[in-house]
């Protein structure tokens, strides 16, 4: 396939354009905040204080960074292979019981440093057989990955329904969730960290798994970039029948990025249950997976793009809630909108400005103009 | 006699519940079957659910709020259109956030409006669809099996009922039996052909974003004019995800999209009835599973278990006129 534009230097195609996509989307929602009859800057201000200006907020918003992390990186690993995994949310979900048996089981005998490893590989493994069957239905029996991946989120929603009404609840309690974990299921918070900045972390459950999110982003970067594996994803990715005439296995490839795949939207659970609410409740994941599919897209299925990303949906989330506080007519379902915005502009409409930006900035080095011309089009 | 009485009932519902699966299926069934996928139909319905409601209430017209909530949807389609067709951008991307945009900006907006936590207030009834009795309706009710199934089951139900299955034929006249309807096909399995006949892909593909809009628009009308008095947050409840569900059971084709809808609104109905029911032989069947059922059984039939669903050919490749 030829290449439909000129190529742009690098600041351009990993800075402007998303920022100039990311501009448009947040103009949009500023529109929508106008049409509501509230002044955008006001909103802007609140949000940006909401999410940085205190210690404590800055520990929300890390805290609501680190599951967009994984399900970013888990949307990421597949983009690599030409997988679309909407199925983010059901993985997250079902990850979920892996912490929680993790931690119904060893909370009252283990310290949590023994726990936590047990409830990665548990968050893992559910997540990653959440996947599987996606991943093996579209390997096996050409069954398409989204609409599978969309099934299962579903299918998901009415198993957990169900586990959690029928097997996690404590005898006699009404409300849909476990037990409250002791000690052991409950992971500490990140205040040393933030103390080295001379910030006090406050109420807020920034916690380990924190650091958890940012050694997975660098894990996948080494395995696409610097494995083997991720060599033959990345071709499958570009191009299938390359792969196949390569001699990569194609149903393999797909089944194990799929895992993969699945296995680090499961980790997310770790974050919710272990993290802040030392229990399983129903819908802990709260869009997370769907949001994962935009950090994806907005970091360009880069580690280094996605917890940039990540971050801002972090701020999106912490900050809409200082809005919400501040300025009521406005919900936390404005998040809603600039997400679906976000998508809409950085995902679907990418290549929107991509014709204006290459002409104004071809235009004016002509050091870029030289590299075009060798390499473009 | 009873056990006649029940299955009147249950049948009724089914009815009921499957009106807009229809419709939302129906209008999938002529993007998808263009090459456009659209997983979007869920946002365009509640969009849709949502300007009806507002429309209604505001006008008082229950027309008002149908054309509203078609004119929203057809929008929102060519949105879609625009980032799929003319910017060949992820047509899933831009049905995600479609329905992204839609459930946040119909709280936002409704609570801005109307004050309600989201809601629409409440329609009188002018401002809803009534339902239509058929002739002799009433007189044929006490006649033994034939007047419950005339009065009880085809009787008495909105105009977008009757529509909505009057609107399988049609798509299926439309799709089959009209110039528009194999152009329309041709260019989901084959782009490169149609262009090369001299027929414009990209025109073509708007026209089927088109159709779609109007019948997504008309399954969210039915929602919050028909089955309930005004809009409710997040009224579609996943509708427009089982629509698509039902469209690929239906292996994309008219007449067992009906089936499949019925067969999915049945269940729905049933689970509704005989939430902890104990059945003969099996006890129990925990109503989650009832609720999961239509799309365990997609993934099933994905899976080429029952029968092979094989999707149009062209689907979901955006159309590049020259390389």
């Amino acid at each position: 396939m030829s290449v439909p534009h000129a190529k742009l230097p690098a600041w351009a195609e990993y800075g402007l354009i998303p920022l100039v996509n990311l501009a448009v989307a947040f103009l949009i929602s500023g529109l929508v905040v106008l049409i509501v009859g509230e002044s955008p800057l006001e909103a802007a201000y609140h949000m940006i204080n909401g999410a940085f200006g205190r210690g404590e907020y800055i520990g929300f918003t890390l805290y609501y960074t680190t599951p967009f992390i994984f399900t970013g990186l888990a949307g990421a690993v597949a983009f690599h292979c030409g997988l679309f995994n909407i199925g983010g949310e059901g993985q997250a979900y079902v990850g979920g019981i892996g912490v929680a048996l993790a931690c119904l089981a060893f909370d009252r005998t283990l310290p949590w440093y023994l726990v936590f490893p047990i409830a990665i590989a548990g968050a893992a493994f559910f997540g990653a057989l959440w996947a599987l069957i996606p991943g093996w239905l579209q390997a096996r029996r050409g069954s398409h990955i989204v609409i599978t991946t969309i099934m299962f989120n579903f299918i998901a929603a009415s198993l957990m329904n169900y586990l959690l009404n029928k097997v996690f609840k404590p005898l006699g309690s009404m409300s849909l969730e476990t037990r409250t974990f002791d000690t052991g299921g409950q992971l500490p918070k990140l205040d040393w960290l933030m103390s080295i900045f001379g910030l006090s972390v406050g109420s807020a459950p920034f916690n380990i798994s924190f650091l958890l999110a940012l050694l997975a982003a660098f894990g996948v970067w080494v395995l696409i970039w610097r494995t083997k594996l991720g060599y033959e994803m990345r071709t499958m990715g570009h191009s299938p029948a390359a792969a196949r005439y390569a001699g990569i296995k194609e149903s393999r490839i797909i089944i194990i990025t799929m895992m993969i795949s699945g296995g680090l939207a499961g980790m997310m659970a770790l974050n919710p249950i272990m993290g802040e609410q030392f229990r399983m409740q129903l819908d802990f994941v709260q869009g997370a997976g769907f949001v994962g599919i935009a950090v994806a897209l907005m970091g360009r299925s880069h580690p280094a793009g996605i917890i940039p990303a990540a971050l801002l949906f972090g701020m999106l989330y912490q900050g809409g809630a200082e809005i919400s506080f501040e300025m009521p007519s406005i919900s936390r379902d404005m998040i809603v909108i600039i997400q679906g915005l976000v998508i809409l502009f950085a995902g679907a409409l990418e290549h929107m400005f991509r014709p204006a930006i290459t002409r104004i900035v071809l235009g004016l080095s002509p050091k870029a103009r030289d590299v075009a011309a060798t390499k473009g089009a | 006699m009873e056990f006649f009485q029940v299955f009147i009932e249950l049948a009724q519902s089914t009815v009921r519940v499957s009106t807009p699966l229809i419709l939302a299926a129906l209008a999938g069934l002529f993007t998808e079957r263009a090459g456009v996928f659209d997983i979007g139909l869920e946002g365009k319905m509640l969009g849709a659910a949502f300007a009806a409601g507002s429309v209604a209430y505001i006008t008082q017209s229950v027309y008002m709020g149908l054309l509203a909530a078609v004119l929203v949807s057809v929008l929102l389609s060519l949105v879609h259109g625009y980032a799929s067709i003319t910017q060949r951008g992820s047509q899933i991307g831009s049905g995600v956030a479609i329905n992204f945009v839609v459930a946040g900006s119909t709280v936002i907006l409704g609570e801005a409006w109307f004050r309600q936590g989201g809601r629409t207030p409440a329609l009188s009834a002018d401002g809803r669809f009534g339902t239509i009795k058929l002739p002799f309706a009433d007189a044929l009710r006490e006649v033994p099996f034939l007047g419950p199934f005339y009065s009880g089951l085809l009787s008495g139900h909105s105009p977008l009922t009757y529509l909505a299955f009057l609107m399988v034929p049609v798509s299926w006249w439309i799709l089959y039996r009209t110039r528009f309807g194999l152009r329309l096909r041709a260019v989901g399995e084959n782009p490169g052909a149609v262009d090369t006949a001299g027929i414009s892909v990209i025109w073509l593909r708007y026209r089927a974003v088109i159709c779609c809009g109007i019948l997504c628009g008309v399954a969210g009308a039915y929602l919050s004019l028909a089955a309930n008095a005004g809009f409710t947050k997040g009224m579609t409840a996943g509708k427009g995800y089982i629509a698509l569900a039902a469209l690929i059971f239906a292996k994309w084709r008219p007449k067992n999209i009906l089936f499949a809808c019925l067969l999915f609104g049945f269940l729905d109905a049933f689970a509704i009835r005989y939430q902890g029911y104990a059945f003969p032989l099996i006890g129990k069947v925990p109503v989650q599973l009832m609720q999961a059922l239509p799309y365990i059984l997609t993934v099933i039939l994905l899976a080429g278990f029952i029968g092979k669903a094989i999707p149009p050919k062209a689907g979901g490749v955006p159309y590049v006129k020259e390389r």
